[in-house]
């Protein structure tokens, strides 16, 4: 074996240890933070592939973006643990069917030809990563990568038309109108005599 | 130096111990110009505000960091009551770790890089973005209110000011054609009327502004916010685990100037013709970089929280977008000589 | 509408923040104001109130008659004082103790003095390495005064027309 090898499986240890903690903490905020160590692990086994476009743009956007703003929610739950175990059962039977599903998904994938496909690292590039990934979206893939970009945008738009109230419902000032303000709306230099005595 | 070592060791030891001496050559530096930023930060604000600074321990007071690292040291390690230990203490490692990490990539002159891969501009990016992760812990593990809110302020702010950073960079690689660091600086070969702050003047504000706010650093500085929660998030921390966060936040400084000159002010090449390229340029455009960062210090009070987010996500990512417009639409006519 | 452009170009152009970084860089070679104190000292005022002493007249004999006006007066009653009719029938203090950790340093018990006897005099530069250092006997105040008498003297004579 080379250290590659060992590499691979060490980080697909840590990738699956990591994931399994996600869904049996107690603590979110612990399975926000394994989610995050998978995301890393998961990295690095890409990174191991030669992707490193791929591998840092998912530290990029997931660690750095969607995880901060996941454990920014989770942070601030009070979650009682007890109240939630006690629904377990209830919700039992329908786990147990997605997850038999799954596993069915991935005897179905592993069973056909999936350790019959070629080594994708083995596959040399004749441009760097970033490039090929660029020309392969903006060719073979442009029309579903528009309609993705477009979802997106109508996504970020429904955001803020969600969050964009008629009217203000605070007190606040808005600091648009207050770095309008300059000196000559607020102070008055008033020249007077002064007054004598009688 | 990999042909040194293996006069000794079998090959794989050899590349192994020469990357362990880059990387020592590299963080030894780095770590030293942390502590000295922060005498020069002590001495820059204490000349703007009529004062004389840090002049004591030793000649003008240029033993002041090593003393302060020593005090550190020895001092005890408070645990608070109900506060998570252990990520209590991975806090700290969390926020020095991505710091110093990120400057595997940074080129420091022709061909002088620890790790010259073709996605480093990418990998600084992630490498800052996850920064904010050793702020997020501590404060949610302090168990402490004002730890809490300078954590959630600090995300916030963060995340909202990354998209500006990363619409800035977006400008440069349009310029560079290129996401590696060292080919960008090389794309600025040719005097200081070559350097991208002037095709990209405004972008270059707003990186710099960007870079100054994703370092929580003074007058984005609310994550610590003295006059109204405390310390923010390191305020349950004493001893090393609070000097771990403040070499982090002077690292992180020091890396996003680095990164400013690399992208817009020609890293390592010399303005003139006259005098050769070479990494006293870079030296000495960081060590103004970092100057205004103290002066933008010294001059400005804290910003408040909302003006924080509406200039953020109202002023900053409008604008870059416009000119990255700009930009792209310019390279299309027969001015694009300008922009490359 | 001239003056929304005219904002604008303001807020984009940074002229107000380029403002106020040239004043902060004028102070950058402005003139320090610092003064380096063991060395360096600012000037004091005859009326600096600082230790406190007892004084003595010329002759030798203490001048406080234990009239207890400073006690009374003290607001951090920081001031302890017993007395007793000595071999001569004069009331003098038997015992005379300044609490200077309760202290506040106002000079009310300087001012109640009917015979100038407990002053402040001008040091500050004193300390105590226990906390019962910082409680000042009768003995240790008049050894105070006894060996600073002249600069006290000097100080309410300079300031006897403003009394």
């Amino acid at each position: 074996m080379i250290f590659t090898d060992y590499l691979f499986y060490l980080f697909s240890s840590i990738l699956v240890l990591a994931s399994l903690r996600v869904i049996t903490a107690n603590n979110p905020v612990y399975s926000a933070l394994s989610l995050v160590l998978a995301f890393f692990s998961a990295a690095g086994i890409w990174l191991l592939l030669h992707a490193e476009f791929l591998a840092i743009a998912l530290v990029l956007v997931y660690v750095g973006a969607v995880m901060v703003l996941f454990l920014f929610v989770v942070m601030m739950l009070d979650i009682n643990i007890e109240a939630l175990r006690q629904r377990f059962w209830s919700y039992f039977p329908v786990a147990l069917l997605i997850a038999l599903l799954f596993i069915f998904e991935i005897y179905l994938v592993v069973t056909d030809k999936f350790f019959s496909s070629s080594d994708p690292a083995g596959i040399p590039l004749e441009k760097s990563n970033t490039h090929s990934i660029g020309s392969v979206l903006y060719t073979d893939y442009l029309l579903p990568f528009q309609v993705a970009a477009v979802i997106l945008l109508v996504a970020i738009i429904s955001a803020i038309v969600l969050t964009m109230y008629g009217k203000k419902s605070h007190k606040a000032i808005d600091p648009k109108d207050q770095i309008k303000v300059n000196r000559n709306d607020r102070v008055r230099v008033v020249k007077m005599k002064s007054e004598k005595k009688k | 130096m990999q042909d040194f070592f293996s006069q000794f060791f079998s090959p794989d030891v050899a590349l192994t111990l020469s990357y362990l001496l880059k990387i020592i050559l590299i963080v030894v530096p780095v770590m030293i110009s942390v502590a000295y930023l922060t005498y020069f930060e002590r001495r820059v604000i204490g000349f703007m505000q009529s004062r004389i600074g840090p002049n004591r321990v030793g000649y003008f007071g240029l033993l002041q960091p090593i003393a302060d690292a020593l005090k550190l040291m020895f001092k005890e390690i408070v645990l608070p009551s109900k506060s998570n230990n252990f990520l209590f203490f991975l806090a700290p490692l969390l926020s020095i770790a991505p710091a110093l990490a990120a400057w595997a990539v940074i080129p420091f002159d022709y061909e002088m890089a620890l790790a010259d891969i073709n996605a480093g501009l990418l990998y600084v990016l992630a490498m800052t973005s996850i920064a904010v992760y050793g702020v997020i812990i501590a404060g949610w593990a302090s168990n402490s209110k004002y730890a809490f809110l300078g954590s959630l302020r600090s995300a916030a702010q963060i995340v909202s000011y990354e998209i500006a950073m990363g619409f800035t960079l977006v400008g440069v690689l349009m310029c560079a054609n290129s996401l590696n660091l060292g080919d960008i600086v090389i794309a600025q070969e040719g005097g200081i009327s070559q350097w991208y702050c002037w095709p990209l003047f405004p972008l270059f504000v707003i990186y710099f502004i960007s870079a100054v706010a994703e370092t929580n650093r003074a007058p984005f500085d609310v994550a610590e916010g003295e006059s109204e929660i405390v310390a923010g998030f390191h305020v349950e921390y004493s001893g090393m685990a609070f000097a771990l966060f403040f070499l982090a936040e002077y690292a992180n400084m020091i890396l996003v100037s680095i990164l400013a000159v690399i992208m817009f002010l020609g890293g390592w090449l010399s303005p003139v013709s006259f005098i050769p390229d070479g990494i006293f340029w870079l030296i000495i455009k960081v060590a103004f970089v970092l100057f205004c960062f103290l002066w933008l210090r010294a001059t400005f009070p804290r910003y408040r929280y909302d003006q924080i987010m509406r200039l953020g996500w109202k002023v900053f990512i409008p604008l870059t977008l416009v000119w990255i417009i700009f930009v792209g639409a310019m390279m299309q006519t027969s001015y694009a000589g300008y922009f490359h | 509408m001239r003056k929304l452009i005219s904002n604008i170009s303001k807020s984009l152009s940074l002229y107000e923040l380029l403002k106020g970084m040239k004043l902060t860089l004028s102070y950058f070679f402005a003139k320090k104001v610092t003064i380096q104190y063991p060395e360096q000292k600012t000037p004091q005022s005859p009326r600096f109130r600082g230790l406190h002493a007892l004084r003595r007249y010329p002759n030798g004999e203490e001048r406080c008659i234990a009239c207890k006006l400073c006690e009374a007066v003290c607001p951090a009653m920081a001031i302890t004082i017993e007395s007793e009719l000595r071999e001569d029938n004069s009331r003098r203090t038997t015992r005379y103790d300044i609490d200077l950790t309760k202290c506040i340093f106002c000079g009310f018990c300087e001012e109640s003095c009917p015979v100038d006897s407990i002053v402040e005099t001008r040091i500050f530069e004193y300390h105590g390495e226990e906390r019962g250092d910082l409680l000042y006997t009768k003995d240790m105040l008049l050894d105070v005064g006894k060996k600073y008498e002249k600069q006290i003297a000097k100080d309410r004579q300079q300031e006897a027309k403003y009394r």
